[in-house]
């Protein structure tokens, strides 16, 4: 019976998703009671701000300058029917520092930095190197795991501000030195316009939700990854799909939450 | 079916590091281990032979506390493993070392962190002495010389041989061998065999061989115990190994096509399924 099969296949993966998110949220919450390392052996988070962070300034700052760029360039278009164009700079900046920011820097950290940590954590599970931490009594979760939650963490939010401030200079490069926007009108109506706690704040607490989540989903997904090469690459995949859908789910709750009736 | 060659454990006088006493094992409902029973003395280098499959593995898993028993128990030290906590897990992971079967080298970590990794983890050593001890644990195993490099410079035998001076970088009463001599060309082949006998007889610990490479096996161990299907088949000194007129230990050991190890895995009619009976 076909229909009692869709019924069935239905079923299954509603189980089996609840039945993950159960062990991801077990997972994230053992990586919170092991964070002391983190901490204590501070030089085992700076290793992996090196690699998820820093290695991931390229993608963002050309990411940034170009969406801010197109952001001056169509703001200008639109702008300009309504005789509007000095407000380009708040424009910019609002965009920027309250959605396009937070959100295209996570998206990009989930593809660049995300999908590295799973490969790599479910390639260590395959050649059996958690295995051998675990039998060499080092929990592996204090030692491989939360070091590089806490810099998914850290390095969020200076990835999403470091992706504003460079889009923003993209708008101001497009809309001020190509197409002639008055450049105190630029820079004085951003001033005035952008609030720190209401955009700025908001934004950057938006990008620190988003560095949870996209790197707790990164590092379950390697860790619970079956130790074969179709295993890991399955991993990966689901890490940078899961992720994408949660930013932008989550994006949508707290925009609602944050800026309802501003 | 159990066939004891002869009970030669009474040759191995010392008292048991490791026993293992009525161990039985299923995963989901399938038995994989199936009332074992072992005795390691201390001192001494035992092999764990049989068919890949056969729950060698997961009897190595039980050793080390990875897995728990349904039924009996596995006893390091006067301490039933699975009875212990995590910490007390950790305290006991501690007096061993267990070598994977293709090393399982940290590779983001060169061959010097690699050795030094347990020390820095579980010793407050001054980095002096943690130098001091790496180049003596990588001069033991012949390759002092290549502290500065990664592990994907190193070759599968080279490897090997750095994830055992890895293993005893702690100096453990226990080193477990999971499968050490697979995959190797024979002179590093020799050399691993070698070390294992020369680093378990330094150090005074008992060490556990996993394979199912006869010949190397043979001239190393002191006592073997051959399994088949989760359960016991023969066991005995290597020279009663040699010897033995059991059907199983002999097509096992001089590696025949015919005997109780069938060629074909079960399957169904063969005239059947090529639909040449109507």
């Amino acid at each position: 019976m076909p229909a009692a099969k869709v019924i069935k296949t239905i079923g299954h993966r509603v189980i089996n998703t609840v039945w993950r998110i159960g062990l991801a949220t077990r997972f994230f919450a053992l990586i919170l009671m092991y964070s002391g390392a983190s901490f204590s052996r501070f030089r085992l988070t700076m290793k992996e701000l090196f690699s998820t962070g820093v290695m991931s300034l390229i993608i963002i700052v050309v990411a940034g300058l170009f969406v801010g760029m197109v952001l001056g360039l169509q703001g200008y278009e639109t702008l300009k029917r309504y005789g509007s164009e000095s407000a380009l700079g708040v424009m910019v900046a609002l965009g920027l520092v309250r959605e396009l920011g937070p959100v295209v820097a996570a998206l990009l950290f989930a593809s660049r930095a995300g999908s590295a940590m799973t490969a790599e954590i479910g390639l260590m599970k395959a050649t059996e190197q958690i295995t051998a931490m675990e039998m060499m009594a080092v929990n592996p979760i204090a030692r491989i795991v939360a070091p590089r939650f806490w810099a998914g963490v850290i390095s969020m939010p200076l990835l999403a501000a470091m992706f504003s401030a460079v889009g923003i200079f993209g708008g101001y490069f497009v809309g001020v030195v190509q197409i002639g926007v008055d450049e105190g009108s630029f820079w004085s109506q951003m001033q005035a316009a952008v609030d720190f706690r209401e955009d700025i704040l908001n934004g950057v607490l938006k990008s620190f939700v988003f560095g949870v989540v996209v790197t707790v989903i990164a590092l379950f997904e390697g860790y619970d990854a079956p130790p074969t090469a179709e295993g890991v690459s399955g991993a990966t995949t689901r890490t940078v799909v899961t992720s994408s859908l949660a930013i932008l789910m989550l994006d949508f709750v707290m925009t609602a939450i944050m800026f309802r009736g501003n | 079916m159990r066939h004891l060659l002869i009970l030669s454990l009474t040759q191995l006088t010392a008292p048991a590091l490791v026993e293992i006493r009525d161990l039985n094992f299923s995963y989901d409902a399938r038995p994989i281990l199936q009332g074992i029973n072992m005795t390691f003395p201390k001192g001494k280098l035992i092999a764990i032979m049989g068919l890949s499959g056969c729950g060698k593995t997961t009897l190595l898993r039980h050793i080390g506390g990875a897995l728990k028993p349904n039924k009996g128990y596995v006893k390091v030290d006067g301490q039933v493993i699975h009875e212990l906590d995590q910490a007390g897990l950790y305290a006991m992971r501690r007096k061993m070392g267990m070598l994977f079967q293709f090393g399982a080298l940290f590779t983001d970590m060169s061959v010097y962190d690699n050795v030094a990794f347990q020390m820095r983890e579980h010793t407050d050593l001054p980095e002096e002495l943690i130098h001091d001890l790496v180049l003596m644990k990588l001069h033991a195993v012949g390759l002092r010389g290549t502290h500065h490099l990664m592990p994907s410079e190193l070759s599968g035998g080279m490897a090997r041989r750095v994830a055992l001076a890895r293993t005893v970088a702690l100096d453990p009463m226990l080193i477990m061998y999971d499968e050490p001599f697979a995959g190797l060309d024979p002179i590093s082949l020799t050399v691993v065999g070698d070390l294992i006998r020369r680093l378990n007889d330094a150090l005074g610990a008992t060490s556990v061989v996993v394979t199912h490479d006869v010949q190397e096996s043979l001239k190393i161990v002191d006592y073997v115990y051959f399994m088949a299907g989760g359960v016991i088949v023969a066991e005995g000194t290597a020279d009663e190994i040699r010897a033995s007129k059991e059907d199983f230990v002999r097509q096992f050991v001089h590696g025949e096509i015919d005997g109780p190890v069938p060629f074909h895995y079960p399957g169904g009619n063969y005239r059947q399924e090529l639909n040449l009976e109507g």
